[in-house]
Formats: C-alpha cells, sequence, structure tokens
C-alpha cells in the first residue's frame, strides 16, 4: 500500500480571503514578521498499486480545478 | 414545456424553484434525482442552490460529476434552457459548462441580502429586453467570481456577462459588488447564450409576497421557449 499526498493550493494570482484573514490573527498575536498567509488543502491518499499518471488524473477529474488552483504530488511510501 | 429541477444530496432550494416555476411562471415541473441519467422527457433545468455534497472539496465538484450532468452537459449543447441559481452557479462552473469559478467571499461573510443587478446583455432569452434594475436576493458564503485575464476578455466581447452587481440607481460601485466578484460579475451566460449561472436568487424572488417579483424577468425565459416549442 502507498500513501500519497496531494497538496491543492490556490493559484497564487487569486486572493486567498480566509488565509488573509488568518494572517491578520496571526500579527494580533505579535507576529509581526508575517507577511502572509496562504490556506491550501492536503489530501491523504492510500493506493494500491502506485501509479503517478493515476493519481494525476485524480487531481484532473476531481481534487483540483485547474481555474483556481494547482497540485503537487508527493509519494510518502511505496 | 417541461422543467426538471435537480436534486443533489445538499440541495435546499429545490422547492424554491419548483414552486416558482409552477406556480409563478406557469409550466410544468419534476424533480429529477440526481443520479439519474436521462431528461428525455424535458425541455429545460434548474440547478437549485444549496450545498450539495455538504459544499466538500469545493462548492459544486461533486455534484459537477454526477449522472444526470452529461444530460445537462447536451442540454447546453443542444441549446435549450440551463438555469444555475447560486450552488447551481457553482456546479455549472465545477463542470466546465460556464468559465471561471466561484471563490470565498472576500470579506469571509457569508451574506443574505438583497442586490441589485444590472442587465448587461439584453440579447439572450433569459434577459431579453429587460431594461431596468432587477432586486434578487443572495445567500451565500463563496460567490466571488473569478476568471483570467484572457477568458475574462473573451466573456465581454462575447457578451456572455448576464449580470454585473450595482447600485439601486445602477451604478457600479465597489460598495455594490458585495462579494468581490472581477468586474462584478454576478451571472454569466454560455457562448450560446441558453445558459445562465448566476449567485442571486431569482426563484427567491418570484412573487410581491417574497418581497419581489424582479426574478421572474429572468424566469420567463421558460414561458418564452414554451412559446415556441
Amino acid at each position: 500500500m502507498a500513501t500519497v499526498r496531494v497538496y491543492v493550493t490556490l493559484k497564487p494570482s487569486l486572493l486567498d480571503s480566509a488565509g488573509r484573514t488568518v494572517a491578520g490573527a496571526l500579527r494580533n498575536l505579535g507576529f509581526d514578521e508575517l507577511k502572509e498567509a496562504r490556506i491550501g488543502k492536503l489530501i491523504e491518499l492510500q493506493v494500491e498499486p502506485y501509479s503517478e499518471d493515476r493519481v494525476k488524473e485524480m487531481c484532473d477529474k476531481l481534487l483540483a480545478n485547474p481555474v483556481i488552483e494547482n497540485y503537487r504530488i508527493e509519494a510518502v511510501s511505496a | 414545456m417541461r422543467a426538471a429541477v435537480i436534486r443533489f444530496p445538499g440541495s435546499n432550494c429545490d422547492q424554491d424553484a419548483y414552486y416558482a416555476l409552477k406556480d409563478d411562471v406557469g409550466i410544468d415541473v419534476e424533480y429529477v434525482w440526481h443520479e439519474s441519467d436521462s431528461l428525455k422527457e424535458f425541455d429545460a433545468v434548474f440547478l437549485p442552490g444549496g450545498f450539495s455534497y455538504g459544499d466538500y472539496l469545493r462548492c459544486g465538484a461533486m455534484a459537477s460529476r454526477a449522472p444526470i450532468m452529461n444530460e445537462v452537459r447536451r442540454f447546453a449543447e443542444e441549446g435549450r434552457l440551463v438555469i444555475g441559481a447560486c450552488n447551481g452557479f457553482q456546479v455549472l462552473c465545477e463542470a466546465g459548462i460556464l468559465p471561471g469559478a466561484l471563490l470565498l467571499n472576500e470579506r469571509q461573510k457569508f451574506i443574505c441580502a438583497d442586490v441589485h443587478l444590472r442587465v448587461e446583455n439584453r440579447q439572450s432569452v433569459w434577459t431579453r429586453g429587460v431594461d431596468r434594475v432587477l432586486r434578487i436576493p443572495i445567500a451565500h458564503g463563496e460567490g466571488r467570481y473569478v476568471l483570467d485575464s484572457e477568458g475574462l476578455k473573451e466573456l465581454n466581447d462575447c457578451g456572455q456577462v448576464a449580470f454585473r452587481y450595482v447600485t439601486a440607481a445602477g451604478d457600479l460601485d465597489p460598495s455594490a459588488n458585495v462579494n468581490g466578484s472581477i468586474e462584478s460579475i454576478a451571472g454569466v451566460l454560455n457562448k450560446r447564450g441558453n445558459v445562465l449561472g448566476l449567485m442571486p436568487h431569482p426563484e427567491r424572488a418570484s412573487r410581491q409576497l417574497l418581497g419581489s417579483s424582479d426574478g421572474l424577468e429572468i424566469l420567463q425565459a421558460f414561458k418564452l421557449v414554451a412559446a415556441n416549442l
């Protein structure tokens, strides 16, 4: 069984209003060094057998929306 | 004219759509479960608002892959009427039937309020001849319309912007753009003009008792097409 992590992030050009709110709260807590916070998703998959192409297909067909998001696949254990 | 109101798990404006079409527009309507794969007996489709699949992953993501969506796509391609309001709009975008996507409102809040809409395209069957500002409610947390600059240019050039958020007087103003949509876009059409997606709820503004009947100006399209069937 392989554990595969898919990281889905909002494209850098788009405003992440939730991330902006979190950044504001962190600054209120005194973290003045914080320039920006952006929130993405981590989707952990268990597959057997593992094929990167198949996981890519999962991303393209459902897990990420290419209009607004980028994704990165990381195979943790094979 | 027989319209289908598609029901997904988590749809919650399906009854509003059903009764607005049945009682206020005056056409035949039936609910269709999302797992159905046929719209054989129908002429038009209403994708209602709500929180299909709990908005998991992305609003409308799972619903847009439901079996019934192949038929909705066929309707769109054949030039039949398809409307998606609120979550229905998100579903149409996720399905790639309409361009763009809807993100969390700029100021995070879920907004439940009346908005004013200016009709930008008066040629489509959905907006034909509507030359006044419409007052229709919205109720959404994720209605910020986004599209890349290339897509936006095409949208404008092809007359696919159906509505923009404006002031009561009909003017563009940042204060009227409640969710921070790009260029204040509230609703878009496909190229052919038979598919409309919008964040406001015309089905919640279908009679004076509800506070406004301006939604009928849009839903009137079902009547117009019915007359030509």
